[in-house]
């Protein structure tokens, strides 16, 4: 509480030989106490960015932690590989079956083509790298027009460069559409983005206000209605959600279509209106479970800081009621928002899965069960490396919010 | 306003206190008991889970059997057909749906249950082991735990179990948990398999929880008075932790329990509804829901046949885990 009184220039000072907590060190903290929810004693309004680092510690805090993540997602590419391996029949004997000019040996030279005929380690590297390697020289039999191969002698491999890799920023071909995997992500991704981002502004901007008065009223009705359906929305699942939505209102009521992103026209010219329609029940859907969140977070801080003592003196002073709800109080309670809205950023493009399967939503959660269904092991992998990428940077900008929010935490 | 406030406070500080001559668990149940929804949620439970379980007895029907008299698939609540009456209706196979319900219910349930026990104990076991041994034990687990936080559920999850429960040889369950729950769910071998194979994929993913909890209690517990005293009287590892560490790091482990009940139940139907859970003749509400979906345009009471149960159960557990937080931490019901 008395770091909060100095000034910045003693602030920094005082963080050079104080022991001051680290990110992980406060989240530790938290749960030792058995709370779910950060607790800050930082209480001046205002002093949101004004830590005690420097820019420069931040810089190599996120790049320390950027470095860390990168063994984590080695080993979840390893598994995801071995998981995918694992999997019975392989995407020759799927794609080809019943099919009665496919004799085995067609199916063979496929699965040549593709290195499923590899052993696992050789498969992982190839598609880490987009180098295979094989014995003996089979430069002839092996180079096709996306596989360059060429034989070393001394070493009597012959290698392969398919082009791609995932260290070469492509992470690997799809076997479905020939494309580099990246390139198929990104084709879908705006869709999911549009998902996601409309749908987190949509649950802040209902789950915040919603808390701040079931704070403000508690006790009362409208606390209770709110906490009661925060449970509810919480516990419904969201694909029967999604399933009531569209009966209602795309079968019963017939206002709204029942899935896709646009309507199926001849030119498919942007319809802004026509978007917004078919956006809205999936926004719907995927906004129920952050929005019991945010406004369940929002209630437990707004009681935090409504009986601190800056409020009481605020109040003391004879400031009106709602500045001080909403000048002082809110914004100190929107701290332990922030830290959490990066977990919840990845909740709401992991629940994209869901929710783009049952409104045929054309965005990466469906690429990535469809992927699944068809055996598209590069497909796969690449999806599921790009998750655990995006999990990881969600909780990297949690615990860079700690930092930028409360400056007792170091970054080192 | 204020004066309310002020009672509560008042009302509760007696019961916050350490050393009471009151038992904190007779305080505890108390306190649960006030809490409505919870034990409005407590009843109705008790009433699904009687009901999956004296299935047979209840319904006439046996689970998979077809009506083959019936006029129209799938028909409505209350169909009258040549093999009697069906309370909800028939499948769009022919097959009695209430009966299904019940049977789903049994499965859904027994999963849940089986995950949430055996992760929790898991969970509790690593956490506390963590936390009052520290060091490298310390750091490996929570290496561990924070590298499976890193993979990305639903997606992986998918994968996972569309791969364990296709390939019939690729994961063996141990042989006890196969007559474990074959017994409960009276379900042929290869379903029972099924089963078994889905408990053991969930529980992978969900012993997290509890352990981060149970490590942050250890973690702080270890260094009180008390635990000091029971190493100078020459205490055991072992009993320090089973009889001190882990009873005293209990009650956000059960709250956590409550709320992942409620979270299993509703993954395990995700998956049953994408398509990879447990697969058709074996009921669950999610794979229920999802065949119901292709005939919900012409027929929409069928997915509030298997979405109503699920919904409340999920509602149940989630209104229990409130009661016991409410009743476990007086700070956290303000």
């Amino acid at each position: 509480m008395d770091i909060a009184g100095l000034s910045t220039g003693q602030m920094s000072h005082a963080c050079a030989v104080r022991t001051c907590y680290t990110p992980e060190n406060a989240r530790e903290k938290r749960e030792a106490a058995g709370v779910s929810l950060p607790r800050f004693t930082l209480l001046v309004p205002g002093n949101f960015s004004r830590g005690c680092h420097s820019v420069q510690l931040m810089l190599r805090y996120i790049i320390r932690r950027l470095l860390q993540a990168i063994p984590t997602l080695l080993g979840v590419s390893v598994i995801t590989f071995l998981l995918v391996s694992a999997a019975p029949g392989d995407p020759v004997s799927l794609r080809t079956f019943g099919d009665p000019r496919m004799t085995e040996e067609t199916k063979d030279i496929l699965r040549r083509q593709l290195g499923l005929d590899q052993p696992l380690p050789l498969q992982y590297i190839a598609w880490f790298t987009g180098l295979s390697i094989r014995g003996g020289d089979q430069v002839a039999g092996m180079t096709t027009p996306s596989n360059n191969c060429g034989y070393v002698g001394n070493l009597n491999v012959t290698v392969c460069d398919s082009g791609g890799g995932i260290i070469r920023g492509d992470m690997g071909t799809s076997i479905d559409t020939k494309q580099p995997v990246w390139q198929r992500m990104v084709e879908r991704m705006p869709a999911t983005l549009q998902l996601g981002i409309t749908s987190l502004i949509v649950s802040l901007l209902i789950g915040v206000p919603l808390g701040v008065i079931s704070a403000v009223y508690r006790g009362s009705w409208v606390d209770n209605l709110i906490r009661f359906f925060s449970v509810v929305f919480r516990s419904v699942p969201v694909y029967w959600m999604a399933l009531m939505l569209i009966l209602i209102f795309a079968v019963w009521l017939g206002w709204l279509p029942s899935g896709g992103r646009q309507t199926v026209s001849l030119n498919m010219s942007f319809d802004l209106w026509d978007r917004v329609q078919h956006m809205i029940l999936p926004v719907l859907v995927l906004s129920f479970g952050p929005i019991a969140y945010f406004s369940r977070i929002m209630r437990t801080e707004t009681l935090e800081v409504i009986h601190t003592d800056y409020i009481r003196t605020a109040k003391a002073k004879g400031l009106a009621p709602n500045s001080v709800w909403f000048l002082h109080a809110l914004r100190n309670a929107l701290i332990p928002l922030m830290t959490v809205l990066g977990p919840a950023i990845v909740g709401v493009l992991a629940g994209a899965v869901v929710t783009e399967t049952i409104f045929a939503w054309p965005g990466l959660g469906r690429l990535t069960i469809n992927a699944v269904y068809q055996q598209d092991y590069p497909m796969v992998l690449g999806s599921g490396i790009f998750f655990a990428a995006l999990t990881i940077l969600g909780y990297l900008l949690t615990d860079i919010f700690y930092a930028l929010v409360d400056p007792r935490v170091r970054l080192s | 306003m204020a004066s309310t406030a002020a009672t509560v406070s008042l009302k509760q500080k007696p019961e916050n206190e350490e050393g009471e001559a009151q038992g904190q668990w007779s305080v505890v149940a108390r306190r649960f008991r006030r809490h409505r929804m919870a034990m409005i949620s407590l009843v109705v439970l008790m009433i699904i889970l009687l009901m999956s379980f004296l299935a047979p007895y209840i319904t006439p029907y046996a689970r998979d059997t077809i009506d083959v008299t019936a006029p129209v698939r799938p028909a409505p609540p209350g169909v009258v057909t040549d093999a009697g009456r069906h309370l909800l209706g028939i499948d769009h196979l022919g097959r009695d749906l209430f009966t299904r319900l019940l049977y789903a219910g049994r499965i859904s349930l027994t999963i849940a249950i089986f995950v949430v026990a055996i992760s929790e104990t898991l969970g509790v076991m690593i956490g506390a082991a963590a936390g009052y041994f520290g060091g490298f034990t310390d750091a490996a687990v929570s290496r561990v735990i924070e590298f499976m936080l890193a993979i990305p559920l639903l997606p992986i999850l998918l994968i996972v179990s569309a791969i364990l429960l296709k390939g019939d040889d690729i994961l063996r369950p141990p042989e006890f948990l196969n007559r474990i729950i074959g017994a409960v769910l009276l379900t042929p071998a290869r379903e029972t398999r099924q089963v078994v194979v889905m408990i053991m994929i969930l529980v992978v993913f969900s012993w997290l929880g509890a352990a981060r909890l149970m490590r942050g209690m250890a973690l702080s517990l270890r260094s009180r008075e008390f635990v000091e005293a029971l190493r100078a009287q020459g205490a055991s590892e072992g009993r320090i932790i089973f009889r001190h560490i882990i009873p005293n790091g209990i009650a956000p482990i059960l709250v956590n329990a409550s709320l992942a009940l409620g979270g299993i139940i509703i993954l395990e139907s995700a998956l049953s509804f994408l398509g990879v859970g447990i697969q058709d003749p074996t009921p669950t509400w999610g794979n229920m829901l999802a065949q119901s979906r292709s005939y919900m345009f012409t027929n929409p009471w069928l997915p509030l046949v298997p979405g109503i149960p699920l919904v409340i159960v999920s509602l149940c557990f989630n209104f229990i885990g409130d009661g016991l937080r409410d009743a476990l931490d007086p700070r956290l019901k303000r």
